[in-house]
């Protein structure tokens, strides 16, 4: 009997590793990655930007000239009044400054052509903000004022460092923690959502196909269900572990070599606990980022984290896809019956990166807890190191719901398979899973 | 010795009884025909027997003992709606297939080889099914089918589709199956191949049997005899000579030698008194028994059964 299931695994799992597409995917997917973490800095340095030519009518008479111009925005003072510079069309804006800008009596207005952008006007309210606090602070006339603003200048540097962990994992880099977090938790998202209604339309294919009535001539449908469910979560279990893999090969044997000679010999010091921060040149965060990067039996650790939950979370998930896979004929019946499965993933990555930024939260935790959303909600916690309990509780209500509900999608499978025509209601789906 | 017998099947789906009360008996080496209109309950019945689905109440026994799921491995099920997987390749899939049915690996293959010879279509082993043609993918179809010598074969509809060279080929493979030993079920709506393949029938229609029994039985039983004479001569002669033995003359004549004549024996004379009558009037050549065909006797039985449904 089982060894049927696991004839019906292999198939689904070749007939998906042995596209070219997977191979392709799994191969590149870390480069793709790669590629968009770094595409915002590549866009920044290779796109000039558009420079806003900003006009600039001075009621105050102390604004204009002191106001900063950079890359991309450029103040100029307009000598006309306000009205004929409204007139000119071959400028971005004109920025109005009343007279008594310093009481905040009357607003400082922008008048632009074409859509302004929040940033421009931060960029203009904080400009202007420092000016009339300069001037405030200059009518105090303190001496050697700016001196002594540099002497007053600080700028702390926090190395932080686990109090509760007793290994030599000590190292926590609160930054990484949040980003890895949000990766992980995307990742998670992602398989959850392409992998599932990866089941459900092969479902839907075999239903359409007739095959199934062949197949399940030869196996049970409860069989077939599984080992199709399976099948995929091995598929993509492969993808997570090759991509596993190379990323710690990555860390194990690129990172070192690509390295400075400064900043590997500062890491040697931060990892024995003798780097003097003060005499560090290079800035702590990235350090301890990198630290923790280069740590691989850290990073297989949340591999195989992520794995668990992945499979939890896949299964919870795929049974529900396989049900409404089952009861409709095709992709556009499925999408209504969808929002069961996609409504409480989005709540999940919501959650998810709320619990990357606070991790420890009672709402966090409970999140992480809760079926549905402990997947995405749990790998956003887990870089920031969370009592290994509250892990394992999380797995055992995930694995636990997988089995209530794959027993209740089996039945409905087991009659949907049947039932072609009339696209099914909630209220049928619940009545075939009642059926004797 | 009956391979399946079926007893007080019941089968309800939400509103209405799919099956009620049905009962058969399929005996081993025979070809035993399911016959009845578009939803009469057979595909349930089918998948009841394949134990796809189970009946609410009723027993299905198969080879002596109560159907299990172990028992499909001797089953072979060739559904009316086929399909295969489109982007399996040929080879792979009839595997597939062979050892969802408990063959080996290493048997499996062998015996798709001997299949693919026979049918002299090895050169497809590689194919994608989507390259296939819709015959060409039937025959892959019928192979998966018949490749584990299941004790029990079902084929529903499986002529549909093919040409009549395909359909004489398929048919001659289900005889000698049967010959080896197979037991086959087969469910049709065409019912000049029932006379021509099978022993025993059952009729089903909504839910309920309504015939059942042997082939020649039962169209015998609804021949009410008449009988075909046919030969050389004038046809007046002939009717002339039996006008006190027989009545309701029916001529088929032909200009040019051999004519016709379908006539009912009256209820006081007999066959004998019949061909002494005729004997010195024509030439003849042959006399048949009229059976009714089964496509008569299913309109018959099949309106009656609705009439009687519509009464209650």
């Amino acid at each position: 009997m089982n060894s049927k299931i696991g004839i019906v695994i292999g198939r689904e799992f070749m007939e998906r590793v042995h596209k070219k597409s997977f191979i392709i995917t799994t191969l590149l997917m870390p480069l793709l990655m790669l590629g968009l973490a770094c595409a915002p800095a590549l866009i920044m340095s290779v796109a000039k930007g558009e420079t806003r030519n900003i006009l600039v009518v001075d009621d105050s008479g102390f604004i204009a000239q002191s106001l900063k111009s950079d890359e991309k925005t450029v103040f100029s003072i307009a000598g006309v009044s306000l009205d004929s510079a409204l007139n000119r069309t071959d400028i971005s804006g004109v920025l109005y400054i009343p007279a008594d800008v310093e009481n905040g009596s009357k607003a400082v207005r922008l008048y632009s052509n074409g859509a302004s952008s929040l940033s421009l006007e931060i960029a203009i309210t904080s400009n202007i903000d420092d000016i009339i606090e300069q001037k405030r602070l200059k009518e105090y006339n303190i001496e050697n004022l700016g001196t002594i603003m540099e002497q007053i200048h600080s700028d702390v540097k926090l190395q932080n460092i686990r109090n509760d962990r007793e290994d030599g994992d000590n190292q926590s880099s609160t930054a990484l923690s949040y980003i890895l977090g949000v990766a992980l938790t995307f990742l998670l998202y992602m398989c959850l959502l392409l992998y599932g209604q990866m089941v459900m339309t092969s479902i839907i294919e075999e239903k359409n196909n007739r095959v199934l009535e062949i197949v399940v001539s030869s196996v049970s449908p409860t069989q077939l269900m599984l080992g199709k469910i399976f099948g995929i979560c091995l598929v993509a279990v492969t993808q997570i572990v090759i991509w596993g893999v190379l990323i710690a090969a990555i860390s194990a044997f690129v990172l070192p070599s690509i390295m400075p000679a400064d900043v590997s010999a500062e890491m040697a010091a931060l990892n024995a606990g003798t780097l003097d921060v003060n005499t560090a040149t290079t800035d702590m965060d990235l350090l301890q980022a990198i630290s923790i990067m280069g740590n691989v039996s850290y990073i297989l650790q949340l591999f195989g984290l992520l794995i668990l939950f992945l499979i939890g979370g896949f299964l919870l998930y795929s049974a529900i896809y396989a049900a409404i896979g089952s009861s409709v004929d095709n992709i556009q019946d499925a999408s209504q019956l969808q929002s069961f499965v996609i409504f409480p993933i989005i709540i999940g990555i919501i959650f998810g990166m709320t619990a990357a930024s606070d991790p420890s939260s009672p709402l966090s935790l409970w999140m992480s807890y809760i079926p549905f959303t402990s997947p995405m909600v749990m790998m956003a916690r887990i870089p920031s190191g969370i009592p290994g309990w509250q892990i394992a509780v999380s797995l055992v209500i995930l694995y636990l719901s997988f089995f209530a509900l794959v027993w209740v999608a089996a039945k409905i499978y087991r009659v949907g398979i049947f039932m072609y025509g009339k696209k099914p209601t909630i209220k049928d789906l619940i009545r075939w899973a009642r059926y004797k | 010795m009956n391979l399946l017998t079926v007893e007080n099947v019941t089968k309800a789906y939400t509103g209405h009884k799919a099956l009620d009360n049905v009962s058969l008996e399929v005996p081993e080496g025979t070809v035993y025909g399911l016959l009845g209109p578009n939803g009469a309950g057979k595909t349930t019945l089918i998948r009841i027997i394949n134990h796809i689905t189970a009946p609410d109440s009723g027993i299905v026994t198969f080879n002596g003992h109560p159907l299990t799921a172990d028992d499909v491995e001797h089953i072979g099920y060739l559904p009316e709606e086929r399909g295969l997987y489109k982007k399996m390749k040929v080879g792979e899939q009839a595997l597939f297939f062979a050892r969802l049915k408990g063959l080996s690996r290493a048997d499996a293959t062998r015996r798709l080889k001997e299949w693919f010879d026979r049918f002299d279509i090895g050169s497809w082993w590689g194919k994608k099914v989507e390259e296939l043609s819709k015959g060409m993918a039937q025959k892959v179809q019928f192979i998966i089918t018949v490749l584990h010598r299941p004790k029990l074969l079902i084929f529903d509809e499986p002529f549909s589709g093919f040409d009549p060279i395909n359909a004489n080929l398929l048919r001659d493979e289900i005889l000698r199956l049967r010959d080896e030993g197979s037991t086959v079920i087969f469910s049709t709506h065409n019912m000049a191949s029932v006379e021509e393949l099978c022993a025993n029938i059952t009729l089903i229609n909504r839910g309920h049997n309504i015939l059942t029994g042997n082939v020649d039985d039962i169209r015998r039983r609804f021949s009410d005899g008449r009988y075909d004479i046919t030969f050389e001569g004038d046809p007046r002669v002939l009717m002339n000579a039996l006008q006190n033995i027989a009545s309701e003359f029916d001529v088929t004549e032909a200009p040019k030698g051999r004519s016709s004549l379908r006539l009912l024996i009256n209820d006081d004379s007999t066959l004998r008194d019949v061909i002494s009558a005729a004997n010195p009037a024509v030439a003849i050549a042959g006399i048949n028994e009229v059976m009714a065909s089964m496509n008569d006797i299913f309109i018959r039985t099949v309106g009656s059964s609705d009439a009687t449904a519509v009464e209650n």
